[in-house]
């Protein structure tokens, strides 16, 4: 284990290298510094998450949580700090390239074609890996052929996989939320992404959607040994489904830990959950 | 047509060798594509299954219990079990734990066929109720990963081991197959059943082969044919389409890819030939209504009187007269501008003919499918004489009867006036309840329970269930179904309970289609919330008041409908309340809501107090509490 930024590892770096079974970090997020002006979004934060983790980060309005998922997609880029995937450094990447290396994302505000089928705004998520030229492409012959045949293929796998058959040929934006949401989680599967960012995916959801989108997750998970990232407020869903827990507050790290850990930290429970800490856990 | 073999898996053999790869017997829609398979790959399907179960130990005359939807796997594995000399007992997908329970143990399956990861959660639920079940096969491997019992098996894997099996057996299936014998049983179907516990229908290979030829009689199929099969499994109008009729003609089966996308799917195949109950054709010409009513004012107007124009013919036809010839030029103008149209639209444009049975249809929706020129007839059976006994044929359609036989089968009515049948189709019996037999069986006439009569054309015409005819006090004739099936012809109205037995007067309970008066409230600016909160707004009690007024008018006068109450929640088969296939089991109803039908006679209650417990989808119950208003209907308005 490398841990050159920071010294010897902290209680909590120790917890995780636990949890991963001793072998190398996915991504790991070394003391990376983001301000707006001034405002200070993120200030020294680290995160390491390890192939297959779900790890949840969680936190009061304003804390940072999106900043740090946009960090690791590249959107905004750290004034301090390291940002390593497969311990190569990627701090820099330029969002455009971040789906070729493996990372996938969605939205806190749904964000897909609204005048495109559920089909072509998932085929979409298969862009980074197309391949074939613009002659070739524009006459739809030879390789562009073959490729969309195999591309529909996988795009047809996550339809099913999502249960959204019956919905491959409406246009997405006539649909419910909750199942707007399933079409951008399918989206960002189509790229076949080894890491999977999504921003408070049951915002706005009820139970039952949440239930739902929770149970996809967790297949994704399963099925594909996907890692997750994912912003939800829902502790009763985050409990459920993360293997680790990150709390931010004020762009700090405040804890982490296994669910259970988190969930007993006075710290947390004072930050995030209000000082009244009599029997209450969130909701 | 003479049958080329005496059991379904040698019919299915006779196929394979006659079409080969050249036709296809069974389409499934999967990933966004329609997967065909041809004869000789279903035989093969079959082969390879029937070997996996015979390693499993699975003999002749052993169950295999099936649940799950419509595909293919699932027809093979009814196949399968029938080429070893077994029997497959289909079960409802939809069935809730105890009921699978009950259908699986009784019929002493040792093997389980679930379709996916809800269907196997269903049966593990129950599993240690089951100690008859050595395996449990599933098809679909989404979500199963991590399921790991000694006896849980793959589709796959069973298939698999089935061609190691075979590679040391050669000729098994085909000599098992030989071994069959027309008066070995096919299939048992449990049927619902309106009273009691469910009964187990067992069906000879002769039984529904003879019936289906019976049926060929009347309706021709050929290999050119594609039938559409959406219908629960373990309804035998299902086995007799998809599986009997489609093996006798070499008709190709296609599975739909998904319940919620059947329409869609309906349209893309475009079927020669289609049964449906009277349920899914009222719900589509519901689905045209609204849609016309959203429609342009040009679309919506030519839809009008097109539409009139259509009936007018219709009922012409049906009358047998040629009509004049202004009506058949505007007829054809319609044909161009309006019924090709929409039946393209409700994929219904290569149908030939349609047929609808198991309860009774409204005429309306029968004029309204025939003026767009949907050859839809009614027909009349049971699963106890193998499904058809009585169609209505081309050119001689009634808005009321059933139809005269199919050839072979016999109907006539006993003293009582209930109707009797006979013919090749009548089963063997129920499964393990011999006096439940033996009181189906009156001299050799299979007693249907339904009360009916023939008409002067020998059209049969059904009534009620003989047992819920009964009397008001002052003596008229009370038949609950008759005035149940009036209100349910209302589109407003999707289920109705008629009470009047020793009664003074009649009186009933109405579920409102949700859908439906859900468009018309909202086309009115009513906001509700739920079934609840719609079914006791004033301005739908109003609705519904004028549909029971109309239906009174239709009425003798002892019987007209003196009070109502819309209930609070819809009647689902998860209560018990109607059967899987959407029968009301009256007795429990009426039992049930004892204090609503109290209510209702104690004469100027405004209404009753009703606690109900309420089952979820995930089988927990819960008791809510509401209160129902209960309407009088006066005798003006009618």
């Amino acid at each position: 284990m490398v841990f050159c930024c920071n010294g010897p590892p902290s209680k909590s770096e120790r917890t995780h290298i636990m949890l991963g079974n001793g072998r190398h970090p996915q991504l790991q997020v070394q003391d990376i510094h983001i301000g707006f002006g001034g405002l200070r979004a993120l200030q020294g934060v680290s995160v390491d998450v390890h192939e297959g983790e779900i790890v949840a980060i969680i936190g009061p309005n304003g804390a940072g949580k999106t900043t740090l998922l946009n960090a690791i997609s590249g959107v905004h880029h750290p004034s301090q700090g390291r940002i390593l995937l497969d311990g190569q450094d990627r701090t820099f990447i330029p969002p455009s390239r971040v789906a070729t290396l493996g990372i996938a994302r969605t939205f806190q505000n749904v964000a897909l074609f609204r005048g495109m089928s559920v089909l072509d705004n998932i085929m979409v998520g298969r862009h980074c890996h197309m391949r074939a030229g613009v002659l070739s492409a524009g006459f739809f012959w030879g390789l562009a052929q073959r490729e969309e045949i195999r591309h529909r293929a996988t795009v047809e796998r996550i339809i099913d996989f999502l249960e959204i058959n019956h919905l491959r040929k409406a246009s997405a934006g006539t649909l419910p939320y909750g199942l707007q949401k399933r079409v951008e989680l399918g989206r960002a599967l189509a790229a076949e992404p080894k890491l999977l960012l999504l921003d408070e995916p049951m915002a706005g959801m009820n139970l039952e959607e949440k239930e739902d989108m929770a149970r996809f997750i967790l297949d994704v998970n399963d099925e594909w040994g996907t890692t997750i990232m994912l912003i939800e407020h829902d502790m009763g869903v985050v409990m459920d489904i993360s293997h680790s827990i990150v709390v931010l507050d004020h762009g700090e790290k405040i804890a982490e830990g296994t669910p259970d850990d988190v969930r007993t930290d006075p710290v947390v429970v004072r930050a995030y959950l209000g000082e009244d800490t009599e029997g209450k856990r969130g909701g | 047509m003479a049958a080329v073999g005496d059991t379904l898996p040698k019919l299915l053999m006779a196929n394979a060798q006659r079409y080969g790869h050249r036709r296809t017997a069974i389409r499934e829609k999967e990933y966004g594509i329609w997967q065909a398979y041809s004869w000789a790959q279903y035989l093969e399907q079959v082969k390879d299954l029937a070997l996996g179960l015979a390693r499993l130990g699975f003999q002749r005359d052993d169950k295999l219990a099936i649940i799950g939807d419509n595909r293919p796997q699932l027809y093979w594995a009814l196949v399968a079990a029938e080429a070893l000399g077994g029997m497959p007992v289909p079960i409802y997908q939809d069935a809730i734990a105890t009921e699978v329970q009950y259908v699986i143990d009784h019929s002493d399956a040792r093997v389980v066929l679930a379709e996916d990861q809800e269907q196997v959660d269903k049966v593990l639920e129950i599993r240690d109720k089951l100690p008859k079940v050595e395996y449990v096969i599933y098809d679909d491997p989404k979500g199963m990963r991590h399921y790991s019992f000694p006896f849980l098996l793959s589709f796959a894997q069973v298939q698999e081991q089935g061609r190691i099996f075979g590679q040391s057996h050669p000729g098994y299936v085909e000599e098992a197959v030989h071994e069959g014998q027309g008066e070995d049983l096919a299939i048992i179907n449990y049927t619902s059943g309106t009273t009691g516990v469910p009964k187990g229908v067992m069906l000879t290979h002769r039984n529904l082969i003879a019936t289906a030829e019976s049926y060929l009689q009347v309706d021709l199929l050929s290999a050119r044919d594609e039938i559409m099969a959406y219908l629960p499994m373990a309804w035998i109008g299902d086995t007799f389409f998809s599986v009997v009729l489609s093996f006798l003609t070499g008709a190709a089966v296609n599975c739909p890819e998904d319940t919620a996308t059947v329409r869609q799917d309906f349209r893309e195949i475009g079927p020669t030939m289609t049964f449906a109950p009277p349920r899914i054709w009222e719900n589509l010409l519901s689905q045209v209504q609204v849609k016309i009513g959203d429609a342009g004012v040009l679309q919506r107007t030519l839809c009008k009187m097109f539409l009139s124009v259509g009936m007018q013919a219709a009922t012409q036809r049906m009358e047998g007269k040629p009509g004049s010839l202004g009506l058949r030029l505007l007829t054809q103008l319609g044909e161009w501008l309006v019924y090709g149209p929409l039946r393209d639209q409700l994929g219904l444009r290569r149908l030939r003919a349609a047929t609808t049975g198991g309860a009774a249809i409204g005429p309306e929706v029968i004029q309204f499918f025939r003026a767009i020129g949907v050859n839809l007839k009614q027909l009349y059976g049971m699963t106890e004489c193998s499904a058809p006994a009585t169609v209505q044929r081309d050119n001689a359609v009634k808005l009321d009867s059933t139809g005269p036989c199919i050839p072979e089968v016999e109907v006539k009515i006993s003293d009582s006036g209930e109707v009797l049948l006979r013919g090749p189709g009548l089963f063997v019996g129920y499964y393990k309840a011999p006096e439940a037999t033996n009181i189906a069986f009156t001299d050799g006439w299979l007693a249907t329970g339904d009360a009916g009569f023939l008409d002067p054309d020998g059209h049969l015409v059904i009534i009620d269930r003989v047992k819920d005819v009964s009397h008001l006090i002052e003596g008229s004739v009370f038949a609950p179904q008759y005035i149940e099936n009036r209100l349910k012809f209302s589109s407003y109205i999707k289920e109705a309970v008629a009470v009047g037995h020793a009664r003074p007067y009649v009186v009933a309970m109405i579920n409102i289609d949700l859908e439906i008066v859900g468009h018309w409230a909202e086309k009115r600016d009513i906001p509700y919330s739920s079934y609840a909160d719609l079914a006791q707004k004033p301005e739908v009690y109003g609705l519904i008041l004028q549909e029971i007024q109309r239906v009174n008018a239709s009425l003798n006068a002892p019987l007209r409908i003196k009070q109502f109450v819309i209930l609070h929640k819809e009647l689902d088969p998860d209560d018990a309340e109607i059967t899987r296939t959407r029968k009301l089991r009256r007795r429990f109803v009426y039992d049930k809501y004892q204090e609503i039908i109290d209510a209702m006679y104690a004469e100027g209650v405004p209404e009753v107090k009703v606690r109900a417990t309420v089952t979820y989808e995930d089988g927990r119950t819960s008791e809510i509490g509401r209160s129902l208003k209960i309407s009088a209907v006066g005798d003006g308005g009618a």
